[in-house]
């Protein structure tokens, strides 16, 4: 145990110091550096205050961006979104990301259920009052089997996946798909949707009063503070991205240690978010999980530098303790004793 | 003419007793609060550690005067948005200090003599000021919050840590800014700079050749002054 004890320390030579001592007064200096940094704070606050951009609702996005909003919502509807495949924390439709045989996303299981179709479209629209046409599409979609309810969606989910390919393609988009100049709504021209189109209007026009972000805040008490929903529901959408790109905040632009404006952000994240920089991160279906395994590791050897052999004999290979002592060494000592 | 009071012997079996000596024979007063200093400790790089402490009060203070008026407050107020600057750049001040702080103290091998401990409560630190910081920028109730917890869930999820620390769940992640981890890098802190109190500032590296015809060294007390490190 003490040959362990003793390879883990290593080479110390280390002992109590016999030399000289100086005055110094703790209290003063921790005081006069509270006093020092609060100055520096208040200053580079009057100087360039923080940001604050007002953030995104539903409202907002089905308004400026109606087509994506009804694509985002035909997509939670069949099932195909980015959530409702994501598997958990959010359901079992996915594994989740994996590494090697690690699967934790899987063994934590399902501990904020979302059922897309359920919680972003139909349960919102049975709140709309006085739509007899609304509801009876409800019913009518509620009483499909499965296979029926998946049909209609796909149908009227492909033009306008296929619209929003082309604009992303900078192609001429589908003629299937339009947006009115006057009443702002969107028609798709899609056969076998069955009751969707009329889903999808009554969706677009509950976002559109905001009573759709209010609706995915609704729980069973009336105080809320979870915004899982809302923000699952606009992440699939092209709002908060359109944004993020404007803001340098994409993952390849380094993602989230940045923050809106010329703000220098969490740049203690840069190890972090360099590696999905670079492959075989970059590209891998797995990256998020990679990243975190390799960032376990590395701060797992950051709090055991001391242990680790050759990281805890750099300090005294590359002698830059001689510019940190250069006053005691010059002095000539004295060493440390034995 | 007065009269010095006996001190009370510890009654036998008693726990608070027991942790006073344990406490006073780790950390002697005169340890704890010293006055005096190796003359070694002679470099801007000691700076940055009580510079690291020094923002964390800042930072604790702005934070509270935040939490007094609620998370709202700071976006419709001058005052309030004065006092979020002062906290977000207390914040880089913060990590700005602790990281030269650690690199000094690598290149010092600041764990030498009986430190480990020393090293490892302040890299710990660093690694919960981490998510101490995220769950305040998702907690700012603005955009860069929406896209940070929508971004950061991601990395979270997959490693099944989503599961119990949610980011977009506004209301864990207020509590965990405000309360649960200024708690642990307070707590932290405080281990920290009891061990640095308890074991002295390392001392320098013993020259292999020690230079000739240097220096006498110079006048300092002899034993160690009030504070001396054992």
């Amino acid at each position: 145990m003490s040959r362990l004890s003793q390879a883990l320390r290593g080479r110390d030579d280390t002992g109590p110091w016999t030399g000289a001592y100086a005055p110094y007064d703790l209290i003063k200096e921790l005081c006069i550096a509270v006093g020092v940094i609060a100055l520096l704070a208040v200053l580079l606050a009057v100087l360039f205050s923080s940001p604050d951009d007002k953030p995104s609702t539903i409202a907002q996005w089905s308004r400026q961006m109606p087509i994506n909003f009804v694509t985002a919502a035909a997509k939670e509807l069949d099932g195909t979104s980015p959530t409702a495949e994501y598997g958990p924390p959010y359901n079992h439709n996915g594994e989740g990301q994996h590494a090697a045989f690690l699967y934790p996303q899987k063994w934590l299981g399902v501990s904020h259920p979302i059922n897309t179709a359920n919680d972003f479209v139909i349960d919102p629209l049975q709140t709309v009052p006085n739509d007899p046409a609304l509801q009876s599409a409800i019913a009518q979609y509620q009483a499909a089997p499965e296979k029926t309810q998946k049909a209609w969606g796909e149908a009227y989910a492909k033009p306008l996946e296929e619209y929003e390919t082309a604009l992303e393609e900078k192609k001429t988009p589908t003629n299937a798909v339009a947006l009115s100049s006057t009443t702002g709504s969107v028609s798709v021209q899609a056969s076998g949707a069955g009751p969707v189109p009329t889903l999808m209007g009554g969706l677009l026009s509950l976002a559109k009063s905001g009573g759709l972000d209010g609706s995915l805040l609704t729980s069973k008490q009336f105080f809320q503070t979870d915004y899982t929903k809302p923000l699952l529901f606009m992440s699939d959408g092209g709002l908060l991205a359109e944004r993020a790109e404007g803001q340098h905040l994409l993952g390849e632009q380094w993602g989230m240690m940045n923050e809106t404006g010329s703000y220098p952000g969490q740049v203690w994240l840069w190890l972090y978010t360099l590696w999905y920089q670079v492959e075989p991160f970059k590209s891998s279906e797995n990256a998020d999980i990679l990243v975190m395994l390799v960032m376990g590791a590395l701060s797992l050897a950051f709090i055991c530098v001391p242990l680790i052999p050759g990281v805890r004999d750099l300090p005294r290979l590359i002698p830059i303790h001689r510019l940190i002592w250069r006053e005691h060494y010059r002095a000539g000592g004295p060493p440390p004793a034995a | 003419m007065s009269t010095t009071p006996t001190p009370t012997p510890t009654p036998h079996g008693s726990w608070t007793g027991r942790v006073r000596e344990a406490a006073v024979s780790a950390l002697p007063p005169e340890k704890l609060l010293p006055d005096g200093q190796p003359t070694y400790v002679a470099s801007w790089i000691y700076v940055f550690g009580v510079a690291s402490i020094a923002s964390l009060v800042v930072i604790i203070a702005s934070g509270s005067i935040l939490s007094l008026k609620g998370p709202a407050w700071w976006h419709y107020t001058g005052v309030g948005q004065f006092f979020n600057s002062v906290h977000l750049w207390a914040v880089e001040l913060f990590f700005f200090a602790m990281v030269v702080h650690l690199w000094g103290k690598y290149w010092m091998a600041a764990w030498r003599g009986g430190r480990t401990r020393v090293w490892v409560t302040g890299a710990i630190t660093f690694l919960v000021a981490v998510p101490t910081a995220l769950t305040g920028y998702v907690s700012q109730q603005n955009f860069d919050a929406q896209w940070i917890a929508t971004q950061a869930k991601d990395g979270l999820n997959s490693v099944g840590v989503g599961a119990f620390f949610n980011v977009t769940n506004f209301g864990q992640m207020y509590s965990y800014h405000v309360l649960l981890l200024p708690l642990a890098v307070v707590g932290l802190v405080t281990a920290h700079v009891l061990l640095v109190r308890r074991h002295g500032v390392v001392p320098p590296f013993a020259l292999e050749s020690r230079p000739t015809g240097g220096p006498p060294e110079p006048a300092g007390e002899q034993p160690p002054p009030v504070g001396a490190v054992s």
